[in-house]
């Protein structure tokens, strides 16, 4: 009976390009995420159970070393705060299950969805409506930041020196879609 | 040919590449690189406006950004028409339209030139005097042809088709000014590697050197010297030059804003171009060097066309190859205009004579202009002009007195001495000093991280500019982590002085009150305005401001503020300082709303917030309303409904069979920790210690003031884990209000907040049917009442997919809300609708789930209370748990006013006419006939129909609402009055039992 009654996902951004010769705008895959808060006593067990070391830096970000956890990302993003995105859709919640600690887990996989810009342009496209500094000095790659673009708050992460990935709430989505696009206009000086 | 006042081998533009353009429908040809100014002068065209009060013909003053009188319609297509242009920054382009305004039937001859010849009731303060009475004809009459006949220019009135861009920027210098010293500090930081902008509003760097043709940098001629100097500074990675940008408005923190003006210049931009570019900048330091602005002498009707500033002359011959004149007079207080004589002389033109008002020009001038056979009246005065469209003659008189005598001319130059250009200085809330010696104002206490160098900063001599601006480069650029590099050596020389001068009016201006001797020719603001506006009691300079509009709107007194402040001092009899300068607003040159607005407009004006399932109620007809920023599904109408007709088939339906209901959009909080429970009993009104796991609540927050904030379900998922649901408009400041407190009152509690209401797409399936139309999708939950009562919550799974299944209910029917991850939300509700639509069920909106909360009496947080409502006044008094110490806005419930008697409670009304609906807001009285003003008892709240119980339903807020109950009451219309009984505010199903059917 469940098999029959599987409900299909339907993804925010599905099938949308924008863009130009020097900038990609797409949409990223889904992922699963996690609000993750912990008093001190929890950053080292739940960096042992997630297998990625929460960063304790503002506005760095860690990857998982282990092959499984190559796919997951921890976002500092406040002294108790992290986002942790695992784009291979693990499920988080039951990872961080067995740590000890005061902490606070709560799933928003669905919550957020993310754009992915790359290319040349990506840093110059995303300054647009974003007022972080965002060159490399100051934001290089695996930084990331809770921030504005345009009107609606997003999580910046910079993954490559030309590609950023843009967290947002899904229904902020289409409008950072679109502001991006619209940005992308604007050739590269 | 390029106009007849072109002087072959001047200038710098190429007489090959010519330029089409037109001026008031005639065409004319300028070259590749002109203004709009300088194409005209070329072609002998002086009359270039009419100015804002008299209509008085004008030329330009200026050649550049300081312009007060040629302002400009400019035309590239009927969408794209800008008002207000100053033609001496807006180059020609091949094919532009350029419009004179404040001008009709046209420029020549136009009739709002009667002004003028009225002038004398239109002094200044004309209008807070004169429009006085009768009272009403202000609003009818005197307003809208004050309006009609004030303001400059016409606006567009199609939808501009060009697009904008906007860029955030950090750097470590940001170097304002692209002059001598702008260009001299931008080296000496950008060679130590850090980062450098810099930015000037021409289109050209240089500055002066444009035209102080005299000066050589390191031996190469100036201006040669500045465009290498910038190409050389463009190609560094760590440098940004930007011309045609203007550094308008400077704020907190080095926060500075350009206006980048990208395609006003090119003929044919492409639509890839935007036409201008914010650019927003975040500088560590910033260094000023905005330079100087030439001031004009102040004497009877110095506006004809043909009178301009000297620098302007200046410039237009030497970078622009024009002559404004071939019979050419100067006015001068200073020396700095001798050279633009000199210029103009060797250039060909005859210059009749240099009138100037001092007793001793500087050190070798009256022998180089004998050379050059030039007559110059020293201590001598021009007291008047005469020309009809432009100037034909200048009246010189000596000092001392004695007889004067008129000198033809067809221009006159001018020069009172320089202002330094403190506009930026002054916007960043820095203080200016008066330099007693030079008598000036100059930067004083800095407020920001900024440093001023050169003409801006007083410094006059060339080589001592230039040595501070390499200086201040290197300091910056040192505070800001620059590598050890070798300063520029620069050695400049050949510069004129440009000091000394004079501020307020001249000989000519008289103590006559009939002479116009213009201060702010924008504004129309003469000299006897401004003594005017002390003598009616205008003490300080910002109040003679305001009396006479020196210095205000788009002009900013870039030409004006010092005179008008020495002739407002003179009358006062008192020193400038002491009279003081007024405040430089941003912009320092108007900015396009397209800039401002930028990337906002159209659908990016404000996000538009969808629910996962907004795509099906699209394909489902639904009608759409705004809350917030959520597009929510209003109603559902068939074929052949109204609005009306489908919320009664909805309402009805949802009673007899079901109704499926959108809710993904109430906010939705996750409050998990240990204290959670702890911190809920802090926020909530009511008890949350002893709610059990799968249960849910009720529960009213309240601000510390005592009035309900917000409401919601709360379910308890674990003993550490709350699922809070707010308002949909509240879900944003919910968060924050108890973030808020989490922070500064109850840091101790371990507990978080995260917002999941997106992390949710919610099902309402609300009916007799409920039940019966989920149970088969549903797994893992026992959907009995016995195991699921009324308020329980349940995780399982639902189609598969994982579930926080609610049984809750805001219609007062047996219903779920069935949470599924948003990614699920469309596939779910597909998959209920392909239940619910055999059974007779219905999809409904929010109408229909306002109407069917009213006909149960549920509130509305934000239309049945008002921010002054009690959960007393509410009728809620249960909802607050009685032995708790403490939440917030308990003390606020014990205020004397909160507990008083009479407060306006929350009732219902019944109309005596069931068919007649209140209108929500109107108001209500106990007595139709009393007089007016009535005494008000309340208004109306909430007011439908309700197709349930055959009769409208409404609810309001009465004074002593409750003890009203079975009394009549008025509601007053404009057409008429309706009789209404105060009764409960349960309209339907009043013993509540249908939630557990």
């Amino acid at each position: 009976m469940a098999e029959a009654l599987a409900a299909r996902p339907q993804y925010p951004l599905e099938g949308l390009v924008a863009g130009s010769a020097q900038v990609q705008i797409t949409p990223a895959a889904p992922a699963s995420r996690l609000a993750l808060r912990a008093r001190p006593d929890a950053v080292a067990p739940l960096s042992k159970a997630l297998a990625v070391k929460l960063p304790q830096k503002p506005k760095t970000s860690a990857r998982g070393t282990a092959a499984k956890t190559k796919s997951r990302q921890a976002l500092w993003l406040g002294p108790d705060e992290w986002l942790v995105i695992d784009t291979d859709g693990a499920d988080l919640m039951a990872a961080c299950q067995p740590a000890t600690g005061t902490f606070s887990a709560v799933d928003v996989s669905n919550r957020n969805t993310a754009i992915i810009v790359s290319g040349a342009a990506a840093e110059a496209v995303i300054s647009s409506g974003c007022p972080q500094d965002l060159s490399l000095k100051a934001f290089p790659v695996g930084a990331c930041a809770r921030t504005l673009l345009g009107k609606t708050e997003i999580v910046l992460l910079r993954e490559e020196e030309d590609v950023f990935r843009v967290e947002c709430w899904r229904s902020f989505s289409a409008y950072a879609f679109a502001f991006l696009a619209e940005a992308a206009r604007d050739p590269m000086v | 040919m390029s106009g007849a006042n072109r002087i072959a081998g001047a200038g710098r533009l190429t007489p090959a590449r010519t330029v089409r353009f037109t001026f008031d429908g005639d065409i004319y040809t300028g070259l590749e690189g002109d203004t709009l100014a300088s194409a005209l002068i070329a072609n002998g065209v002086h009359l270039m406006g009419r100015s804002f009060k008299y209509h008085r013909p004008r030329g330009v003053l200026g050649a550049g950004a300081e312009e007060p009188n040629a302002l400009m319609g400019i035309e590239r297509d009927k969408a794209r028409r800008q008002p207000n242009v100053r033609a001496t920054v807006q180059e020609v382009f091949e094919g532009m339209k350029a419009v004179s305004q404040n001008r009709w039937p046209s420029l020549g001859f136009d009739v709002g030139a009667v002004n003028d010849l009225f002038s004398p009731f239109f002094a200044a303060g004309f209008y807070y005097k004169t429009f006085m009475w009768p009272k009403a004809a202000w609003q009818k009459l005197y307003e809208p042809v004050i309006r009609s006949a004030a303001g400059l220019g016409v606006s567009p009135d199609e939808a501009d088709t060009d697009h904008y861009a906007s860029r955030y920027v950090h750097c470590d210098v940001l170097v304002i000014g692209g002059g001598v010293s702008g260009l001299s500090a931008a080296l000496a930081a950008a060679r130590t590697g850090v980062s450098v902008i810099i930015c000037d509003e021409q289109a050209h760097p240089g500055g002066a050197l444009a035209y102080e043709t005299g000066v050589a940098v390191n031996g190469e001629p100036g201006f040669d010297w500045a465009v290498e100097t910038a190409c050389a500074l463009a190609a560094m990675d760590n440098v940004r030059v930007l011309t045609r940008t203007t550094a308008f408005g400077y704020y907190a923190q080095n926060f500075v804003g350009l206006a980048e003006r990208v395609t006003d210049h090119l003929a044919d931009p492409g639509p890839e171009l935007p036409r201008e570019r914010l650019w927003q900048v975040r500088a560590k330091k910033v260094i000023l060097a905005t330079g100087a602005i030439e001031r004009h002498m102040v004497f009877a009707n110095n506006d004809r066309p043909g009178i301009m500033l000297s620098s302007a002359a200046r410039k237009y011959l030497n970078h622009y190859g024009v002559a404004v004149g071939t019979k050419i007079g100067i006015y001068t207080a200073n020396d700095s205009a001798y050279e633009t004589a000199f210029d103009l002389k060797r250039a060909g033109a005859s210059v009749e004579a240099i009138v100037d008002c001092r007793d001793n020009p500087g050190e070798g001038l009256l022998s180089k202009a004998a050379d050059l056979g030039i007559e110059v009246l020293t201590d001598h005065s021009v007291i008047n002009t005469s020309g009809a469209r432009r100037i034909s003659a200048m009246t010189v008189k000596r000092n001392r007195g004695g007889g004067s005598r008129s000198v033809a001319v067809d221009a006159l130059i001018m020069s009172a001495g320089w202002t330094p250009s403190v506009h930026m200085f002054s916007q960043s809330r820095g203080k200016v000093a008066w330099d007693a010696e030079t008598e000036r104002f100059l930067p004083g206490e800095y407020a920001q991280d900024c440093t001023s160098v050169g003409a801006c900063n007083g410094t006059d001599e060339l080589q001592a500019s230039i040595d501070e601006a390499v200086a201040a480069g290197s300091e910056a650029a040192k505070a800001t982590g620059g590598k050890r590099a070798a300063k520029p050596k620069l050695k400049g020389t050949g510069a004129g002085n440009w000091s000394g001068g004079m501020a307020g009016s001249t000989a000519g201006a008289g103590p006559d009150t009939t002479v116009k001797a213009f201060v702010d020719f924008q504004n129309d603001v003469t000299a006897k305005d401004i003594r005017l506006a002390v003598r009616e009691g205008m003490h300080s300079i910002e109040h003679v401001k305001r009396f006479t509009t020196n210095g205000m709107a788009s002009d900013q007194g870039k030409t004006s503020n010092i005179h008008g402040l020495a002739i407002a001092a003179e009358a006062l009899g008192r020193d400038m300082p002491e009279v003081g300068l007024t405040t430089f607003r941003p912009p320092y040159t108007p900015v396009t709303f397209g800039s401002i607005v930028n990337h906002g407009r159209g659908k990016l004006f404000d996000p538009a917030r969808k629910t996962p399932m907004h795509g099906w109620e699209e394909d489902h007809g639904a009608v759409f309303e705004d809350v917030g920023q959520w597009k929510r599904a209003w109603f559902y109408p068939r074929a052949g409904e109204d609005m009306h007709a489908a919320v009664n088939r909805e309402c009805r339906t949802v009673r007899e069979v079901a109704g499926l209901f959108d809710a993904s959009t109430l906010g939705k909080i996750e409050v998990v920790g240990p204290d959670a429970a702890k911190f809920l009993d802090l926020m909530y009104t009511n008890g949350w210690q002893k709610l059990k796991p799968g249960r849910c609540k009720y529960g009213i927050m309240l601000r510390e003031d005592g009035f309900i904030y917000d409401d919601g379900v709360v379910a308890r998922i674990a003993e550490d884990r709350f699922h809070v649901t707010t308002t949909t408009g509240g879900a944003p400041r919910v968060l924050h209000h108890m973030e808020d407190y989490l922070q500064t009152e109850f840091p101790e509690l371990d507990v978080w907040l995260t917002s999941t209401s997106e992390q949710w797409a919610v099902v309402a399936v609300q009916g007799p049917k409920a039940r019966e139309i989920i149970a088969p999708l549903v797994e893992d939950i026992d959907l009995s009442n016995e195991a699921m009562p009324h308020m329980s919550a349940r995780e399982g799974r639902i189609c598969g997919v994982p579930t926080r299944l609610f049984r809750v209910s805001f219609t007062g029917e047996a219903g779920f809300e069935v949470n599924v991850p948003a990614d699920y939300g469309r596939a779910v509700w597909e998959a209920i609708w392909a239940r619910a639509e055999p059974l007779g069920a219905c999809a409904y909106g929010t109408e229909t789930m306002h109407v069917l909360r009213a006909e149960k009496g549920f509130i509305i947080v934000g239309q049945d209370t008002d921010g002054t409502v009690t959960p007393q006044d509410a009728g809620l008094s249960w909802a607050i748990a009685k032995a708790k110490p403490d939440f917030v806005g308990i003390r606020g419930l014990m205020r004397p006013d909160l507990v008083a008697e009479g407060r306006k409670q929350l009732v219902g009304l019944k109309t005596k006419n069931p068919k007649t609906v209140l209108e929500e807001g109107a108001q209500i009285v106990a007595d139709p006939n009393q007089p007016v003003p009535m005494k008000m008892l309340g208004h109306v709240t909430s007011s439908y129909w309700s197709e349930n119980c055959g009769h409208s339903i409404a609810m309001a807020l009465i004074a002593d609402g409750r003890a009203k109950t079975g009394e009549t009451l008025y509601v007053p219309m404009p057409d008429r009055t309706i009789e209404v009984e105060v009764t409960g505010t349960v309209f339907f199903d009043e013993k509540g039992e249908r939630v557990n059917g």
